[in-house]
């Protein structure tokens, strides 16, 4: 190789940098997710699904969580649901999962047909006005937050989005590296 | 989002059937679910009053409008803009001559074509003057 020309070599490095990016599996855009040090820690709440049991958020330390807040009286949250569910069958194996927040005043007397009829796979939680306050305020549905594995808001939305928004979002934070989620966060979120 | 003209003052002649009406203004690009919404899960318009001593008859709603929207497979049945409530108050032989506020609750529920707002009540108030 002592013989190549200067010129030749230049152009070897060209091809070889056009081409580097080739061989790289494709990965999803990383869409509207923050950036590790735009995260706040999303509040933890303690709620009961349907069966009774207790559910904390931060018993999802080192899964990815989408937490969605919707009600069966909201039109555009029924469009999400059937994504949620495809999401959960997905991506479950992948430490992954889906929290339906329900803002519904009669609680499981609506919410339990509607989950039935619908065969809504993930779980299901009865919201209050408290919880809702320690996300902010939700004063409106569908309002949705991506949860990182060390419990950090990655991103959120207020009202209906598309399906590939939430999917590249989850995928993005499903392969990022892991990191120890016992992190201490930053304040949360307010 | 929703809002309720204030009510003129209502003359009741004691025996007599009188009629009230509600002007109501929804804000463009919203709507409300009407009186008789498309699907069981859906939160009614709906208008009640504590109205003693007159008695309420009846509550004529509007006409709704079906319309239909991206997150909806079927239309939905749905107030916008601006309409009227009507109430017919019977007003008893014996009430007594002189001025009232009959208190009235509006209850809805709006949504835009992306997200719904939680159901609300508005409170209304009715100035009545009973005369015999």
């Amino acid at each position: 190789m002592t013989g190549m020309r200067l010129p030749s070599i230049a152009a070897a490095i060209l091809v070889a940098a056009l081409f580097s990016g080739c061989s790289k599996p494709s990965q999803p855009a990383a869409a509207s997710v923050k950036s590790d040090n735009g995260r706040k820690a999303a509040p933890d709440f303690t709620l009961k699904d349907e069966t009774g049991a207790t559910v904390k958020l931060s018993d999802y330390r080192g899964k990815v969580v989408l937490l969605n807040f919707w009600a069966t009286w909201c039109g555009p949250c029924k469009v999400e649901i059937p994504w949620f569910m495809d999401f959960e069958k997905s991506y479950k194996d992948r430490d992954f999962a889906v929290v339906g927040v329900s803002m519904d005043d009669d609680g499981w007397k609506s919410v339990t047909p509607y989950v039935k009829n619908r065969k809504i796979n993930y779980r299901v939680v009865i919201g209050n006005d408290e919880t809702a306050q320690l996300f902010g305020g939700v004063d409106s549905l569908p309002t949705t937050f991506v949860i990182d594995r060390a419990g950090r808001i990655a991103a959120h939305h207020f009202g209906l989005v598309s399906k590939s928004d939430y999917e590249n979002e989850i995928l993005s934070l499903l392969n990022a590296p892991k990191t120890d989620t016992r992190a201490a966060a930053t304040e949360p979120a307010r | 989002m929703l809002s309720v003209a204030p009510p003129e003052k209502l003359i009741a002649k004691a025996g007599s059937t009188v009629q009230a009406r509600l002007s109501v203004r929804i804000q463009s690009g919203y709507h409300a679910n009407s009186n008789t919404p498309s699907d069981e899960y859906l939160i009614p318009m709906r208008l009640t009053w504590t109205s003693s001593p007159l008695e309420t008859a009846e509550v004529v709603y509007p006409k709704p409008d079906m319309e239909k929207y991206s997150f909806s497979d079927k239309p939905l049945s749905v107030f916008t803009g601006n309409f009227e409530l009507l109430t017919r108050f019977k007003v008893p032989p014996a009430a007594a001559p002189g001025q009232l506020v009959l208190a009235g609750k509006l209850r809805y529920q709006a949504c835009n074509d992306r997200m719904c707002l939680a159901p609300k009540t508005v409170e209304v108030s009715l100035p009545v003057e009973v005369v015999k």
